[in-house]
């Protein structure tokens, strides 16, 4: 079974086309990387497969069906969290409302539900903070919240929009386990990544993207210098010499 | 046709069209367009408050009355979203409603104790353009000159200030006087106006010309110039139609002819209009639908 | 008993508008709320062109799809690349405009006093009365209590469903909710609190009662559902307190309630334990002098 197929999926915004012809088959169970340049329209391929863009060709499948919310299947942790920081909820609160999809319509959370999201919380080392005004968390902390909703949602398909930005190494090491136990649970997870440092050994699925997609496979196949050049038009030096830990912004 | 004062109405619409086009756009930039909403509702109970003080309606007075309630408002809006979690639109119409109720409270005391009377508010909230003193159009016409002036002199500045404060600040510009300046003008715009026009409709007189020009282009200066034009235009048509009749006021009519020309311009603009963008986007899918086709082959 | 009727819809104004209100702020379209009760004029004026009657109930019509017309107009705009401020203003100025046009075309001799749209006439609420099941009671309180009873029904069922599309469109729209929806039917149900208290408060209580104390329990809360309290706590206070300033001064009743709604705003705006105004100059005050002294 596939997790994600695409197929000739191209995006404009205004004028302006920014992805152009993208297809990609990748079956389930993978936690795959997407992987490309700023601007190289990562976000865009993410928003474009949940169809949140208005200006878009081609189709999407999602574990071989049309997406559709009512199924429950995805869940997606955005780049920027555009939500208002001083709305009167608390971290728990914000967990709960991964059930909400689960719950239907006019019927209140149960227990249960409220079990499994603090369950959730708990997985992300925030079960001290259940009850803190959604604002007065650090960046990182805040992250961490929005990735527990999301993990609420029991969902099969994950997509991430860099969820490593801004925590600290500790963190970033609990959210990679917690991936890659999903991958272990059978689900499939898509994770935009800006650090090639770490990427070969967290992923083991891997998409070149710049514009259009350079190359798409299993890690060792694609995560070649060769590819990486395309991907990042020449703008990369060399893999080994960049040991300092440098971000290629 | 054009008799004396019907010549002087016109040209105090025209002036103030202007004024309020070039100030709106920088308000309208700031995305503050509704505070000049608000400002000119505040100025409700800065007339009552002259009225009560100096127990007379001589206009520069109550004018001045105006102007400090008004000024008063924006710079309460400005304070409570600066000190408190609160969102623009909240304190905007936290300030607008509140100081617009208390000014009704003033009125009804104004009233009771005889000497006002009850059409004078009226006049107040939907002007009485057509059929205002000599007096009072000459000292319109002035301020509306000198708020053109203003404009055009600070035009730079403002512009930076607007765009990039913290650089603004950086190269040395007075950024917080600026704001000030460019705030005091905006009342005194809607001061200018309100007797003309009329409170809520002095707010349509900053907002629509502004918003209309920004269809036609991406450039301030370009966009200062349209919006003016459209406050030009819209004082001068509504002026005229409304002579046409008796019993028409003039501030609904100056109103309605700025929305006519918004709807061109949502419509019609080259490039930003509604027409023009929904091509392109029909474009955008024929052409994929075509490389597809190709791609087949 | 009359003062009885009067305190009554005040209190039932401050109650269903406070209700209203919360999300209005938390949604940050307090200004659509101001642009309805404008435009509410225009769909006054209209029905009764259409009608040629006055019967409260073609007003009630006229001005509840007046504001739905509003929201919609804003949302058309919006989404043609003007910003939210300039988009609530053009709609909401030209109808006024074309409200007021009308007036002076078609309605010139009947009795629309547009006077009475902004400050309405709530000392004379008890004397224009509905039998309704038997009972006797203000056409107000009829028209507040219905439209109390849909506010509320709408929360019971509602409530984590506009709550998440509140917070998290997104978020909202990737799980299946039907957030346009959501946004028309509470915007209908905000354009019905505005009709329903209008009519005996005015647009500009209103307003007032809409966006004021809800915005002061925005400062005291720390959950919706405590907001909510707050805030129709807040509009009941104004409505009671406004009330017997007004008969004290002689005054506008209307006009003094939302004075009294400025006042507890600033209340709890200066002074709020912790992070009121003062209290925060005092900290500051409090952190420049450790400083100098270290
Ligand atoms: N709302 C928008 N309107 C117009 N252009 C946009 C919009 N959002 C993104 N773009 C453009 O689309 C292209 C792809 O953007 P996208 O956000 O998908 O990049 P990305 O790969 O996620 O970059 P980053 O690594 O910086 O997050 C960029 O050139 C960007 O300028
Ligand atoms: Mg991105």
């Amino acid at each position: 079974m596939d997790a994600l197929q695409v197929k000739k999926l191209s995006v404009a915004y205004e004028e302006k086309v920014v992805l152009k012809n993208v297809n990609l088959t990748i079956p389930v169970g993978h936690l795959t990387g997407i992987i490309g340049p700023n601007g190289a329209g990562k976000s865009t391929l993410i928003k474009a497969i949940l169809n949140q863009l208005p200006n878009k060709t081609g189709t999407v499948h999602i574990l071989e069906r049309p997406l559709n919310p009512k199924d429950h299947t995805v869940g997606y942790v955005p780049q920027r969290n555009a939500v208002d920081w001083d709305f009167p909820t608390n971290a728990l609160d914000v967990v709960l409302m991964g059930r909400y999809g689960h719950i239907g319509m006019i019927k209140k959370p149960s227990t249960k539900d409220k079990q499994i999201a603090l369950n959730c919380l708990k997985d992300v080392g925030m079960e001290a903070y259940a009850d803190r005004s959604i604002g007065q968390l650090s960046g990182g902390q805040q992250q961490r919240v929005f990735l527990a909703r999301a993990l609420a949602q029991e969902a099969e398909v994950y997509f991430m929009d860099e969820p490593f930005v801004g925590v600290d190494a500790a963190t970033e090491r609990t959210i990679i386990a917690i991936l890659k136990d999903l991958k272990a649970k059978g689900k499939s997870v898509f994770v935009v990544h800006h650090d090639l440092q770490t990427a070969s050994d967290y992923f083991d699925w891997m998409i070149l993207l710049n514009q259009t997609i350079t190359a798409s496979g299993p890690t060792e196949q694609t995560f070649t210098e060769d590819n990486l050049q395309e991907a990042y038009g020449g703008k990369l030096f060399f893999m080994d010499q960049t040991k300092s830990n440098k971000s290629f912004n | 046709m054009l008799t004396g004062n019907l010549l002087w109405v016109l040209i105090g619409a025209i002036l103030l069209g202007v004024a309020a086009g070039l100030n709106g756009t920088f308000a309208f930039l700031q995305k503050q367009s509704l505070v000049g909403d608000a400002a000119a509702h505040a100025a409700l109970p800065g007339i009552a408050l002259a009225y009560l003080v100096f127990q007379q309606k001589d206009l520069p007075l109550l004018m001045l009355g105006a102007a400090i309630t008004s000024a008063l408002a924006v710079y309460m809006i400005q304070w409570i979203v600066g000190n408190s979690k609160l969102k623009a639109d909240a304190a905007i119409g936290f300030v607008l409603s509140v100081f617009f109720g208390i000014g009704i409270v003033l009125i009804t005391i104004v009233n009771q104790s005889g000497s006002g009377n009850q059409s004078g508010l009226n006049d107040f909230i939907f002007g009485k353009a057509a059929t205002m003193a000599k007096s009072d159009l000459v000292w319109l016409s002035s301020s509306a000159l000198l708020i053109i002036l203003m404009c055009l002199l600070f035009f730079k500045e403002w512009k930076l200030m607007i765009f990039d404060p913290v650089f603004a600040k950086g190269i040395g510009l007075p950024v917080e006087r600026l704001r000030v300046l460019l705030t005091a003008l905006t009342v005194l715009t809607i001061v200018t106006g309100i007797q003309a026009v009329g409170v809520i409709l002095m707010a349509a007189m900053l907002i629509i010309p502004a918003a209309a020009a920004r269809f036609w282009s991406n450039h301030l200066g370009i966009i200062l110039v349209t919006s003016a034009l459209f406050g030009a235009l819209s004082g001068a048509l509504g002026t005229i139609i409304s002579s046409f009749r008796t019993g028409l006021s003039t501030g609904p009519i100056i109103v309605l002819c700025a929305a006519s020309l918004f709807l061109i311009s949502y419509f019609f603009a080259p490039t930003r209009g509604f027409i023009s963008k929904s091509l392109k986007k029909k474009t955008f899918k024929q052409r994929n639908v075509a490389k597809e086709a190709t791609n087949h082959e | 008993m009359n003062e009885f009727w009067v305190l009554l819809t005040g209190s039932l104004v401050g109650i269903t508008c406070g209700l209203t209100g919360v999300f209005l702020i938390l949604r940050k379209t307090a200004m659509i709320a101001d642009a309805i009760s404008h435009t509410v004029l225009f769909g006054i004026v209209v029905a009764f062109m259409i009608t040629q009657s006055l019967s409260g109930f073609w007003m009630l019509l006229g001005a509840a799809i007046a504001g739905l017309l509003t929201t919609f107009l804003v949302q058309v705009l919006q989404s043609g690349g003007l910003q939210e401020d300039a988009a609530i203003g053009v709609v909401f100025t030209s109808l006024f405009a074309l409200g007021v046009l009308f007036i002076t075309l078609f309605a010139g001799n009947v009795h629309l006093d547009v006077e009475h749209v902004l400050m309405g006439e709530i000392a004379f609420v008890p004397w224009d009365t509905w039998d309704i099941l038997g009972f006797s009671m203000p056409k107000a309180v009829w028209m507040l209590l219905f439209v109390l009873l849909l506010n509320v029904l709408f929360l019971v069922f509602f409530y984590k469903e506009i709550k998440l599309s509140t917070f998290d469109p997104v978020f909202a729209l990737s799980i299946g909710l039907p957030i346009l929806a959501m946004h028309y039917s509470y915007m209908t149900l905000v354009s019905l609190t505005t009709v329903a208290a209008f009519d005996s408060v005015g647009a500009v209580l209103v307003v007032a009662m809409l966006i004021g104390p809800a915005a002061t329990a925005y400062l005291m809360s720390k959950s919706v559902s405590g907001m909510i309290i707050w805030s129709m706590t807040f509009g009941v206070t104004a409505a009671i307190t406004g009330y017997y300033l007004a008969k004290l001064w002689n005054t506008s009743i209307a006009g003094m309630m939302a004075a009294m709604i400025g006042a507890l705003f600033m209340i709890v705006f200066l002074f709020k334990p912790h992070d009121g105004w003062t209290w925060k100059l005092f900290k500051r005050m409090k952190l420049k002098d450790t400083n100098v002294h270290v």
